[in-house]
């Protein structure tokens, strides 16, 4: 039995290709309406791609990784319990933190201490986000939706606490969505001084 | 005439020609060229280049801002009332009111462009407030700031380069491109006496006679021809000169690439010359304003179609870049080229593209012709209706119209230019090469026996008479 053999024509240039005039007013026609559409089109219809940068600025994603931000307590005073996770998750080491004890008359004194220096390199740092990850008290974050501004001195790249807390998330508050149970709150779930263990 | 007069208006025209192509031309067509790629492309293109004004400047323009706002609405209402007046002295017929109608036009006139400028004022202040006090006119800066780069580079010569050759290629490359304007007319005859009159549409004037070109010599396009390819010199030596092989192959290839289209550039016009029946390109643009436009000719049109493709083969510019060719040969022969010296290549080019707008308008497009507008003034007729409708105008107002369109005309054949610089893919050279003797240069050719046998069976004439009974 003889195998059917289906001749496919290969696909080859017709004469108007062949010309190459009727093309090139294709071509030229396309690019003519795109010229016009940009140019003198109405301004819905444009579709320039350009952003013109620091006049108009294109918003971060959601969970894109700015700088860094540490959040604050209702009275002010950094969430940060200098537990170290943070500084020690970073690959980068860019974290450098010094724990210091509340004063003893302070209700968070003997369960908790505070970072008395808390300093990030943001030159160092990777923007992986690992200290976010590794920090049981959603004290650092970096959801403020900025890239570090430009310097002309490595100095001013440290950030201290001061600045840290200084920044505000996207949504401009100074806290997080989660809230603090301070030590003496009825709604406190652990362990704190009054209650005992 | 006295020869003054004609040396002074010699020069005139000159600089006239000069700032036109060097001034404007040539710098505007180096931004619209990235801008209408970008526009293509849906980018932005050139627009950041900006004069930052100082901070105190920007304060001024603001606080400005509202009086200028204020004096525009006060000028203007007082030209609505001026308005108001004077038609209501056109419907009564006379004028009762205490102020005369002369004074009411004028007033009208004056606080109307008052107003407008004004306005005018307030959008520019708004617009440089917006932008922080910045200029920027739409990116038209960036010309000046390439020019800024161009004239504070370093001028690097190669060290075994041939010095004055080196230096010599550039200039020859951008003096062919101006001095092809020498022989183009502008504008129809401008005639010096009676600049205020409405000239009778026909017969001799008396009286000094300006022609609207720098030239009027009766080998006319030829002497663009002996121009054009002095270009190739400039292109050829500096690859020679350059002690690069790129750029030596880059000057070879130019040289052969525009040799050969120079020769279908000549044979494609030999149509154009039996039917004007001269060189003079003023005689060109006369017959095409008396009879007809050379493309509505039917042999003519091909030899236009030709004529536009072999021009921009002679321009080496996209698709036939192949000299500089920077996929194969890096820059061509512009490679060891820096600063000004590549900013004389750079404008050569443009100024090149600017008259060969120029050329093929005079010889297919009608020159200055501007339909239906004559010596006298406009007249409009339709065809096949006795109807026509005429407006008288000045003679300096006419020549400023031709004038004006005949530029319009330019940079509507730049634009085109532009289009296939930034639609075509570049050839390769041996398609570059067929293209031109095998498919140019015969059919050409053939286009000039077309027409022979066009004009010497009277269908040349028919046609010429069919048109002009119609108009």
């Amino acid at each position: 039995m003889a195998v059917e053999v289906k001749v496919i024509k290969k696909p080859g240039r017709t004469v108007a290709e062949q010309v190459y005039l009727p093309e090139i007013a294709k071509g030229l026609g396309f690019a003519a309406t795109r010229f016009f559409k940009n140019t003198f089109g109405p301004k819905a219809k444009k579709e320039i791609a350009t952003v013109k940068y620091p006049e108009e600025k294109v918003e971060y994603p959601e969970r894109f990784r700015g700088i860094h931000r540490l959040t604050q307590r209702a009275d002010g005073s950094p969430r940060c319990v200098a537990c170290l996770c943070c500084s020690t998750a970073c690959p980068a080491q860019c974290i450098y933190i010094e724990p210091a004890e509340y004063d003893p008359d302070d209700p968070r004194y003997g369960y908790e201490r505070y970072p008395s220096v808390f300093t990030i390199d943001e030159l160092r740092c990777i923007f992986c986000g690992y200290c976010v990850e590794a920090c049981p008290c959603d004290a650092i974050r970096m959801d403020t939706g900025m890239h570090m501004p430009p310097s002309t001195s490595r100095e001013h790249f440290l950030y201290d606490k001061e600045t840290l807390l200084s920044i505000p998330g996207r949504d401009g508050s100074y806290l997080t969505a989660n809230p603090r149970h301070e030590p003496g709150d009825p709604t406190h779930p652990g362990v704190d001084r009054e209650r005992g263990h | 005439m006295s020869t003054t007069f004609l040396v002074v208006s010699s020069l005139v025209k000159v600089a006239v020609i000069l700032l036109i192509t060097v001034g404007a031309f040539a710098p505007v067509l180096i931004w619209a060229e990235r801008r209408q790629s970008a526009m293509i492309q849906d980018r932005l293109g050139p627009s950041r280049a900006a004069i930052v004004l100082p901070p105190s400047a920007v304060t001024f323009i603001d606080r400005a801002r509202l009086p200028l706002w204020r004096m525009a609405a006060l000028t203007g209402i007082v030209a609505i009332v001026a308005l108001v007046a004077l038609t209501f002295v056109a419907i009564q017929g006379s004028n009762p009111l205490p102020i005369s109608t002369s004074a009411l036009t004028a007033s009208l006139v004056g606080f109307g462009a008052a107003s407008v400028l004004l306005r005018a004022g307030y959008g520019v202040h708004s617009v440089i407030v917006r932008n922080g006090g910045r200029i920027m006119l739409l990116g038209l800066l960036h010309p000046l700031a390439d020019a800024l780069k161009f004239i504070f580079k370093e001028d690097f010569v190669p060290p075994k380069a041939d010095k004055l050759l080196f230096s010599a290629g550039p200039i020859i490359a951008l003096i062919p491109a101006i001095a092809a304007f020498a022989v183009i007319p502008f504008a129809s005859t401008l005639h010096w006496d009676y600049l205020n009159q409405v000239l009778p549409r026909t017969g001799e004037i008396p009286g000094p006679a300006i022609p609207m070109q720098v030239a009027s010599i009766n080998v006319g396009i030829l002497f663009i021809f002996a121009i054009a390819s002095t270009g190739i010199i400039g292109a050829a030596i500096s690859g020679y000169a350059s002690d690069n092989k790129y750029s030596l192959l880059g000057g070879i290839r130019a040289a052969s690439q525009m040799v050969s289209y120079e020769v279908v550039l000549g044979l494609t016009l030999v149509p154009a010359f039996m039917v004007y029946a001269s060189l003079r390109l003023e005689d060109m643009a006369m017959w095409q304003h008396e009879h007809m436009w050379g493309i509505f000719i039917p042999p003519l049109t091909l030899a236009a179609i030709n004529f536009f493709v072999a021009a921009v083969a002679e321009t080496k510019r996209v698709p036939f870049d192949l000299p500089e060719g920077e996929s194969e040969l890096v820059g061509g022969y512009l490679t060891e080229y820096s600063g000004m010296k590549f900013g004389m290549f750079f404008m050569g080019e443009f100024v090149e593209v600017v008259s060969l707008a120029a050329i093929a308008s005079v010889l297919f497009l009608g020159g200055w012709d501007v339909p239906f507008l004559y010596r006298d003034g406009f007249e409009f007729t339709l065809p096949f209706v006795a109807a026509s409708y005429s407006v008288p105008l000045v003679h300096w107002l006419v020549v400023a119209i031709q004038f004006v369109v005949f530029l319009f005309k330019i940079i509507i054949l730049i634009w085109f230019q532009l289009m296939i610089r930034w639609s075509l893919p570049r050839f390769r050279y041996d398609q570059l090469m067929s293209l031109c003797w095998k498919g140019l240069l015969p059919v050409s050719l053939l286009n000039i026996l077309v027409v022979g046998a066009f004009m010497l069976s009277g269908w040349f004439d028919r046609w010429v008479a069919f048109y002009d009974s119609l108009f």
